[in-house]
């Protein structure tokens, strides 16, 4: 009888467990998900975009930031002037801001970060930020000079990436465990393969935000992610990782979904050192054979939108080049008979993200149609970063560059892709150092046609930033400048 | 009876898996966005996936995969398996003493464990799942063939096999191996039911199969996500394993019952 | 004497045991392509920096030094540092071991606890219907993949009826309750085989007492015949499944690795996956070695109680299985 009286006890207790799973939102509490755990929580120290998605505006503030909207604002400068020579940058520091830890910030303290973010062998994940740099100079308590050895007209945008972030001698080397910072919420716990919580720090400088504690769940599976959003444990997904999904949650009045824009170009990479993809016929027979329209539907249900360079469709500069690589099957047949490549077989190596995944069984077919034998082979990032990125053994591959304003990678000789057309080179170049804004424009729209004309790469979409989230939520970004979930002006409504 | 509805579900099983390795009645390696999830009808008996894949030939193909996978894995259990188990009865002392200790060492790493070491080193597929399927496999048919083959070392024609000057090697594989050819036979289909179980379990944490190869728990793994818009598509390759995996141990006990009816422990 | 002899024999098996284990998957660990500091500095690091990483990390030292090194500490605890975390891996153990070895503990007291009644209920009523569903029950337990159910259950129970957590894990700190509740449906989903397999031993087991002459002794002394069975028939049950549970425990292991997938948990699964994809060879290693550690101790554990409590039971049990 014993244990009969034990089961009904235990299936009591389950019931009593599992019944108030979704409590009402607290107005000052956010569950915030992510598909990925960052490796550590130092944001000068590592390229993984999760690191910058928790700490970046709302932990860790730099000189400079990023808006929304994209635009640079000052953060913990808050003034600059570029020298009549534009071989220096002057900034005017904000005065009494301490970190987390009651440490002030001031120029000693900015140089030092600067000049950590920079040195040689640091484990900054974008040292091309700094490479302008010739040295740092303290010429006060609230004042920095930046000497440049090259005029750098992006040397402020440089600056307000996460990767430049201000953090102090005493605390700099514990970041990766313990982040200290200046920013309106500090670091409360980690517990890994969860969550980060982040609690609002009482000696921020700025505005308090209106949140009291912020969780970031790690949730890496998709149908959990779905599941997790509509049973209540989490309040809002801003990168949501299944856009399949989506008409379930837009029928669905308790939450709001957002199709924003990133910085991610995603692009078919070709490894044009390598025969026959030399032959710029071959290069346009891949992108003439991409229907980007059904890679779009298919990989991404409709929510991307297609590019035909390496420039987003929400930069000012863009132009819209698709046209000059439409899909068109009969031409992708003509040029590969024209190159007399026949048996042309190639293998498309895919990173493990969904989108990369999915297109490339999507352009694997594609290719077959007009005669290319085209296989797939997933690869774990690992894999990729060290056979695809640097030891370049690769055909085509498929992997979004998340990074803003990145046209340069294309001027690298060393990079994984490379061209060999000396005006996309030259245009380039004069990007690198001009400074006039109508001129640049100008610059950036050569790149753009003659990227696609020569065919660099098969240019398929721009990656969406998918939110979804609570409706009683406002305040999140709609758009993706770089990497992060500023939640500083979150704000549950009622 | 129930050998003949099993025997009948098994048949069409492996007869499917092994037309789909050659034909299938669409192609599986085109897409075709426009015609995907569509319903089911003449053409597409189960309708189409997320690429407008004719769902049916899909099933067929993850079967070929998946089937093939767990026959290839039981294989390599009962040939290595049953050779160790023997040899080490056959040899007897220390020779028995190592096979089983060697099986213990064996027997505590899970074939998923297997799959994920094997899988970092030479990157996840089908081969692997094989292999680490097939590692977990062998002490079970080591110790099962050792313990049934014991006492039939002991017994009169064993002895009589000796006078005529046969080897203890000669005797396992002429006298012994014969008797206890059911007991593994049986044992054999239990273990195929769990080769298809693990097989889904590995390509479904992208262990097992990788793209473009289908299997039954790569399909699983990749319809999850559309279970609110297209549930048949998770629903399909889970019940075509439970089937599988039903027929085949239902077989297995029926055989069990009848090529052994001493054995009526768990009958 | 004897005693003595065959516990230092367990012993020593063990401890070879996780030497070769750990050899294995050392080995395995230094063939792979990939490197893990090239994949904490990303696409646009230096080769100087994951220089320094590298030499950090320890990975340019020789491979037997390596090995040497990973082997006396792991004799003291020290699993090293984990690669992409960056703290001590025995922390992380300690951290995940928190999550998984409740839910293993769970789904196993979840099988027994509904093994035990359906197989007793099953054993009494021998050859009609009801034992008949309850054998077609544990059958179709056995086929239906866990990975499956578990999917089936976050969307009847967490999406649609919305009465449980979808997935992920608030944290003992959060309180019992809501801790068993995340561990509830994957608990369930892992139990569902267990449970099944149990159900037809305690049915057999039962079944094969009742036909024993002291059952029929034990009526004829005046109890009642459900008396005799709880008293006689259900304790020749525990022999068996003690032994199951020990035979069983590396494929719950291996489908709470998977189920944990599933269900997002942070548990040791999750961690050895994560460290699998990264690279991180320090937590691959001391996660293999503390779920086959656990395996064995569990299996040998199973063994001797068993043993113990009935020495005739030698009827080699085969490894009736699910993964």
């Amino acid at each position: 009888m014993k244990r009969f009286a034990f089961v009904a006890a235990f299936i009591l207790t389950a019931v009593a467990v599992s019944a108030p799973s979704s409590a009402q939102p607290q107005s000052d509490r956010l569950i915030l998900a992510m598909a990925l755990e960052p490796p550590h929580l130092d944001p000068t120290a590592g390229a993984a975009g999760a690191i910058d998605e928790i700490l970046y505006a709302n932990v860790f503030e730099g000189l400079t930031r990023v808006l929304a909207n994209g635009a640079v604002a000052p953060a913990l400068a808050t003034s600059w002037t570029i020298a009549e020579d534009d071989l220096s940058a002057t900034f005017m520091l904000r005065e009494g801001v301490t970190f987390h830890d009651g440490s002030p910030f001031n120029a000693e303290v900015a140089k030092f970060a600067l000049d950590r973010a920079r040195a040689d062998g640091a484990e900054n994940a974008q040292p091309q930020l700094f490479a302008a740099i010739e040295d740092v100079v303290v010429d006060g308590p609230l004042q920095l000079t930046i000497r440049l050895s090259r005029p750098d007209g992006d040397l402020p945008y440089a600056l307000a990436w996460g990767d430049a972030v201000m953090v102090h001698p005493d605390s700099a080397e514990a970041n990766k465990q313990t982040p200290v910072g200046t920013g309106p919420f500090k670091f409360e716990r980690w517990r890994r393969g969860d969550r980060v919580v982040l609690v609002r720090s009482d000696t921020y400088w700025g505005e308090k935000p209106a949140l009291n504690t912020v969780e970031f769940a790690f949730i890496a599976d998709p149908t959990v992610a779905l599941a997790a959003l509509l049973a209540g444990d989490v309040h809002a997904f801003p990168t949501f990782p299944t856009p399949e999904s989506l008409p379930i949650l837009e029928a669905n009045t308790d939450y709001t979904v957002s199709i924003g824009t990133t910085e991610g170009e995603t692009i078919l990479a070709i490894n044009s050192r390598k025969a026959p993809f030399d032959d710029i016929r071959v290069r346009r027979a891949i992108s003439a054979a991409i229907d980007r329209q059904a890679v779009i539907d298919g990989a991404m249900y409709g929510t991307a939108t297609p590019i035909g360079a390496h420039v987003p469709p929400h930069d000012p500069g863009y132009i819209d080049v698709t046209a000059v690589n439409a899909y068109d099957p009969s031409k992708a047949m003509a040029l590969l008979e024209e190159a007399q490549v026949a048996d042309l077989s190639v293998e498309i190596a895919l990173p493990p993200p969904a989108y990369a995944r999915r297109s490339g069984e999507i352009i694997a077919a594609q290719l077959r149609e007009v005669g290319i034998d085209a296989s797939v082979r997933p690869v774990e990032w690992a894999e990729w970063l060290s056979k695809v990125f640097r030891g370049k053994e690769f055909d085509l591959t498929i992997v979004a560059h998340t990074e803003p304003a990145d046209v340069g990678i294309y001027a690298r000789p060393d990079y994984y892709f490379a061209t060999k057309d000396q005006v996309l080179k030259d245009a380039l170049a004069a990007l690198e150092t001009e400074g006039d804004p109508n001129a640049r424009m100008e610059l950036l729209k050569t790149v753009q046609t003659r990227m696609a004309d020569d065919a660099v790469n098969a240019f398929l979409f721009q990656l969406p930033k998918i939110g979804v989230w609570d409706a009683r939520l406002t305040g999140l970004w709609q758009n993706a400048p770089l990497q992060a979930n500023d939640v500083t002006g979150v704000s549950w409504s009622e | 009876m129930r050998l003949w509805w099993s025997a009948l579900v098994l048949a069409v099983l492996l007869i499917g898996a092994l037309v789909a390795a050659f034909w299938t009645p669409h192609a599986i390696d085109g897409v075709a966005i426009a015609n995907r999830f569509a319903s089911p009808s003449r053409q597409f008996p189960l309708g189409t996936d997320q690429y407008g894949r004719d769902t049916l030939s899909m099933l067929m193909a993850g079967g070929a995969t998946s089937l093939g996978v767990a026959a290839a894995a039981t294989i390599i259990g009962v040939g290595a398996g049953s050779v160790l188990g023997l040899m080490g009865v056959a040899f007897g002392g220390l020779g028995d003493g190592a096979v089983m200790r060697i099986s213990d060492v064996v027997f505590a790493f899970p074939a998923l464990i297997v799959a994920a070491l094997l899988a970092t080193a030479f990157g996840p597929g089908s081969i692997n799942a094989v292999i680490a399927i097939g590692i977990f496999n062998i002490p079970v048919f080591a110790r099962l063939s050792a313990a049934s083959a014991r006492r039939y070392f002991q017994l009169e024609f064993a002895d009589a096999a000796r006078l005529a000057g046969k080897s203890e090697v000669r005797i396992a594989a002429e006298h012994v191996a014969p008797n206890i050819a059911p007991i593994i036979a049986t044992q054999a289909a239990t273990q195929f039911a769990v080769a298809i179980l693990a097989e889904a379990g590995l390509s479904y944490v992208g262990l097992g199969a990788q793209p473009p190869q289908v299997s039954w728990g790569r399909m699983l793994a990749e319809s999850q996500t559309l279970v609110p818009i297209a549930p048949q598509l998770a629903i399909w390759p889970g019940i075509a394993i439970t089937i599988s995996v039903f027929a085949v141990t239902a077989f297995g006990e029926t055989l069990r019952v009848r090529l052994d009816p001493r054995r009526t422990f768990e009958a | 004497m004897w005693r003595l002899k065959a516990f230092l024999k367990r012993v020593g098996v063990l401890a070879a045991t996780l030497i070769g284990a750990s050899l294995l998957i050392f080995l395995a660990m230094n063939v792979l392509p990939g490197d893990p500091a090239e994949v904490l500095l990303g696409m646009n690091a230096s080769p100087e920096a994951i220089a320094s990483l590298r030499a950090e990390m320890g990975l340019d030292r020789s491979l037997p030094l390596q090995f040497a090194d990973f082997v006396g500490r792991a004799l003291v605890g020290d699993f090293g540092v984990s690669a992409t975390y960056g703290v001590p891996v025995i922390d992380l153990l300690a951290e995940r071991a928190s999550v998984s070895v409740p839910l293993a503990v769970l789904s196993v007291v979840l099988s027994v606890m509904f093994a035990l009644p359906a197989g007793l209920y099953a054993a009494t009523r021998r050859g009609r219907p009801a034992d008949r569903a309850v054998e077609i029950g544990a059958q179709v337990g056995l086929s239906i993949p866990n990975v499956w159910l578990g999917l089936m259950l976050v969307f009847v129970f967490a999406v649609t009826l919305k009465i449980a957590p979808a997935g992920g894990f608030p944290g003992w700190g959060a309180g019992v309750l809501p801790a068993l509740g995340a561990l509830l449906l994957p608990a369930v989903s892992l139990a569902a085989p267990q449970a099944a397999i149990l159900t037809r031993i305690v049915r057999a087991a039962v079944a094969e007492a009742m036909d024993e002459d002291y059952v029929a002794l034990a009526r004829a002394k005046g109890l009642s015949h459900a008396q005799a069975v709880r008293r006689h028939a259900l304790a020749n049950a525990w022999s068996p499944i003690v032994t199951i549970i020990g035979l069983q425990f590396g494929f719950l292991v291996a489908g709470a690795i998977v189920i944990e997938t599933v269900f997002s948990l942070p548990g040791l699964g999750r961690l050895l996956f994560q460290g699998v994809a990264q690279r991180d060879l320090a937590v691959v290693q001391g996660v293999v070695l503390v779920l086959v550690a656990t395996v064995i101790v569990v299996n040998s554990l199973c063994d001797a109680v068993a043993d113990w409590r009935d020495p005739r039971r030698r009827a080699a049990i085969p490894p009736l299985a699910s993964p």
